[in-house]
């Protein structure tokens, strides 16, 4: 029983940090349409930027976590807007080239500047240690990212659903000319909803750095799994790429440990079929 | 005259949109059937629902007696049933005769031959040639797409679609955005159509229906409203109404 | 039709008529190729891998650049191929090189075939990942089944008999490897300009012009992308065989990531969708990877990576697109100056 509260809770952790970096690549391709593979190097440029202000600056961790939220949201608004921008009527190809293009760039300035190494994340002491449930104890830093996740899941939620932004946000995800005609400036909501996601990405890089680790192929080892999400729950539905991280998290983290050499294919075809059977993903809406 | 393709009882809804509304409808051999209605009243769908691009939420199709409800879009082209597209859906980056080279590749069944040049099937070209001097194209056959004017675009892809050889053949606007100093290349072409296949044209304007149809049917929400001849819609107050009543509204 | 003016008089049906011709300047870059082979002795292994990788490329303009279909997973197929050849050649059941490339893209067609049949139901961003799906499911397939395909490490010390009974493959200089690889790459390439200049050919572009109009003309578009992802998959496959015979070695490399945006990226640089690019750009990136990125490898990838997003950018016709914008320019210059001229 307690095994598969560890199990349930382990994979529920690194369910979370694939929630939260992926939630932004999820509303960018359903709201741009835009095939953007370079979103993991925004992950990994805000967790860097979070994990250095700690190690070198000696910024304590919210604060740390705030600052790589505010870099990477920034920096990725200003791609957005000069070179981004660009290519939102561009063939399927010249997106895909772009975004390569660009994590390479990404992946060799973080080599150069920061190094090839793995940066460890030194927790916070409030996160350190184990906290109890009653029935069992587990990691601190599992359970209060299990909490983060949540509670960030239910703030964009509700961003969505009660905030005019977020009306206008699904207006255009469901259908972007209507949502023009309306007079709602989408070039701006493009922007705010790019740079948001990036930043959202950036506090998963942070967080999950203990899960995913954290170093320059980091864009490259995980892209994989970050589109599997999106593609999984349904590019554009934030409770489709929720439910879908969590599944995807538990099955990974569980079959490591019992299967530690078919997990992944486990899963590579598991998406497979799945898709097959249903193109638009578990939550999406048929094409 | 026989039925060529007919619906019955024909419906389509997107959710709680209604836009098709228990049609029943015929078009006959060598028909010149019109149909009008005013905006959003479903004539684009009710095209796509005959050529097979969106599938029916109830009733059925028809082709020469056959049920082909269910064929979809690239085996109705095979038993005769062909459309233009309101915008054109032209190979911009090709040629013209290579456009036309194309549907009529298609037809007659060069299209899968991977051993011989595309250039040595000289039953294609020649084809494909006399396709497009019957509609004065011959002199731009080499050009590439965007260097033609919108008027010649659009008689390209009316040429692309007869390559088909159709028997029942949908035209979606024909003279759509083309400037009226050349829709007339367009009229022309249309008026010059084999005896022998059905059409029906969908259009706004009413000089090209009431000189090109024999029979009208009018689509108001989805529903067929009224048909007849082109006097007897002209002289029906109920559709001059629907059309009056669309003109107010817009502020006309 | 004899009373009219003959159609084929036209120039258009002229041009189409004669689009398939052998050019003169086609023969030059197998000229320069075999001048290569007496003129750099030493470089022939570098040149084998070059002949693998152009190999490679078409198979992927075939699917990519011909028909459209949008996929990082092509390794996938030169995996296929490099350790169906490796797994016959290593556990001594096959070891004859040529039909050893046939029995390779038998293998590595159907896979594509499968999978084309199963992928290209989807489209965009779906089947891409879709793709890298597929390509990781092998990956970590040949990882786990480490008694036969040699796991981690791969297999190495391949015996491969000599071709046609007579010439061994040179473990050195790799001279007969070079001879070997530019024979089988000539006919390949033969193979595809063939399709690409037949009905079939014409109708993969129509396919990547207009998808809705080709339904729309009766098209079977799925069964023509699925052939046209079989074979190129078989031809992927063949390169993979290559690889390993030339090598005597398979191993994960083969398969991965790095390997399929490789090909991409240098099949855009020289420019899809043309015959000749795949050359251009196998050249281009393997000279200039050759001397920088061992070197400077994080100023190559940056370099790499800024490349990429100038040619989404500004370049998209990669350097063979940029030929014919100067060629153009040039033949207006050319034009205007004759107008220019007094009569």
């Amino acid at each position: 029983m307690i095994e598969i509260a560890n199990m349930l809770l382990g994979g529920l952790a690194a369910g979370m940090v694939l929630f939260i970096v992926s939630v932004g690549l999820s509303v960018t391709m359903g709201l741009m349409g835009f095939v953007n593979l370079a979103h993991g190097g925004f992950a990994m440029i805000g967790g860097y930027v979070i994990v250095l202000a700690m190690n070198r600056l000696g910024l304590p961790f919210l604060p740390a976590m705030a600052l790589g939220f505010v870099v990477t949201a920034a920096v990725s608004a200003v791609l957005e807007r000069l070179l981004y921008s660009r290519l939102y009527r561009a063939p399927e190809l010249d997106q895909v080239l772009f975004t390569i293009g660009l994590v390479f760039m990404m992946i060799a300035l973080v080599t150069v500047l920061v190094g090839p190494e793995t940066q460890p994340l030194t927790l916070p002491t409030w996160m350190q240690g184990q906290i109890n449930l009653g029935f069992m104890t587990y990691r601190a830093y599992s359970i209060i990212v299990i909490g983060v996740g949540t509670v960030i899941m239910l703030a964009i939620w509700l961003g969505f659903e009660r905030t005019r932004m977020g009306a206008q946000i699904r207006a255009a995800v469901d259908n972007r000319r209507m949502a023009e005609s309306l007079g709602i400036n989408i070039a701006r909501l493009f922007t705010i909803t790019f740079a948001f996601g990036s930043g959202m990405a950036a506090l998963g890089g942070g967080l999950g750095a203990e899960f995913l680790g954290l170093d320059p192929q980091y864009p490259l080892k995980y892209l994989v799994m970050f589109l599997i999400v999106v593609a999984v729950g349904g590019a554009g539905r934030i409770t489709g790429v929720f439910y879908a991280a969590l599944i995807i998290g538990v099955v990974d983290f569980t079959l490591k440990k019992y299967l530690p050499q078919g997990g992944t294919v486990f899963i590579y075809a598991l998406t497979i079929l799945l898709l097959l059977w249903r193109p638009q993903g578990l939550f999406g809406r048929p094409a | 005259m026989t039925a060529l393709l007919e619906t019955q009882s024909l419906n389509k809804n997107f959710g709680a949109l209604h836009a098709t509304r228990d049609v029943t409808f015929t078009l006959e051999e060598g028909a010149r059937h019109a149909l009008i209605g005013p905006n959003g009243a479903g004539k684009t769908t009710f095209i796509n629902l005959l050529t097979g691009v969106l599938i029916p939420s109830a009733g059925t199709v028809l082709f020469k007696g056959r049920d082909i409800t269910k064929i979809e879009q690239a085996e109705r082209v095979k038993l005769g049933i062909a459309r233009t597209f309101q915008i054109n859906r032209l190979f911009r980056g090709l040629s013209v005769l290579e456009n036309v080279y194309m549907s009529i590749a298609e037809r007659v069944g060069a299209a899968p031959d991977m051993l011989r040049p595309a250039g040595r099937r000289g039953d294609v070209i020649d084809e494909a040639m006399e396709l497009l001097t019957r509609l004065k194209l011959a002199d731009v056959a080499h050009k590439m797409i965007p260097e033609l004017p919108y008027g010649r675009q659009r008689l390209v892809e009316l040429a692309i679609t007869l390559g088909l050889k159709p028997q029942a053949l949908l035209l979606d606007e024909p003279a759509a955005g083309v400037p009226s100093a050349e829709s007339h290349i367009i009229l022309d072409a249309i008026d010059a159509l084999p005896k022998s296949i059905g059409v029906l044209i969908i259009d706004h304007d009413m000089d090209l229906v009431f000189r090109f149809a024999k029979k009208i049917t009018v689509l108001v929400r989805g529903a067929v409203f009224a048909e007849g001849t082109p006097k007897e819609i002209g002289a029906n107050p109920d559709v001059r109404a629907v059309y009056l009543g669309q003109a107010t509204t817009h502020g006309a | 039709m004899s009373m009219t003016p003959a159609p084929s008089d036209n120039i258009a049906a002229l041009a189409l008529g004669r689009r398939h011709r052998f050019q003169w300047w086609e023969t030059l870059p197998w000229i320069l190729a075999l001048g290569f082979y007496f003129a750099f002795p030493r470089y022939l292994g570098f040149g084998t891998e070059l002949l693998i990788t152009v190999l490679f490329a078409i198979s992927l303009d075939l699917a990519l650049g011909y028909a459209g279909i949008i996929t990082l997973g092509h390794a996938a197929f030169f995996g296929a191929g490099a350790y169906t050849v490796g797994m016959l050649a290593k556990h001594e059941i096959w070891t004859e090189p040529i039909s050893g490339l046939v029995i390779a893209a038998i293998v590595s067609g159907l896979v594509g075939l499968l999978s084309g049949l199963v992928l290209l139901r989807t489209i965009g961003l779906t089947l891409l990942m879709l793709t890298l799906c597929t390509m990781g499911l092998l990956e970590e397939i040949a990882n786990m089944a480490a008694e036969i395909t040699g796991g981690f490490d791969g297999l190495d010390s391949l015996p491969i008999k000599p071709i046609f009974g007579k010439f061994e493959f040179d473990v050195l200089y790799s001279s007969t490897q070079y001879l070997y690889v530019l024979g089988v790459l000539l006919v390949c390439f033969l193979f595809v300009r063939m399709l690409v200049y037949s009905p079939y050919g014409h109708s993969l572009t129509g396919i990547r012009e207009n998808t809705l109009r080709m339904h729309a003309v009766g098209a079977p578009v799925r069964w023509r992308l699925v052939l046209c992802y079989a074979m190129s998959a078989a031809l992927a496959g063949v390169a993979g065989a290559l690889w390993a015979q030339a090598n005597a070695y398979v191993n994960l490399s083969t398969l991965g990531l790095d390997r399929a945006a490789t090909v991409m990226i240098i099949l855009v640089l020289g420019g899809y969708g043309r015959l000749y690019g795949s050359i251009v750009g196998a050249v281009a990136y393997m000279v200039l990877s050759h001397f920088l990125s061992k070197a400077y490898p994080t100023a190559w990838q940056l370099g790499l990576g800024l490349l990429l997003v100038v040619i989404a950018l500004y370049a998209r016709g990669g350097i063979l697109g940029i030929a014919d914008q100067l060629w153009s320019r040039l033949g207006r210059a050319q034009k205007h100056a004759q107008e220019q001229k007094p009569s």
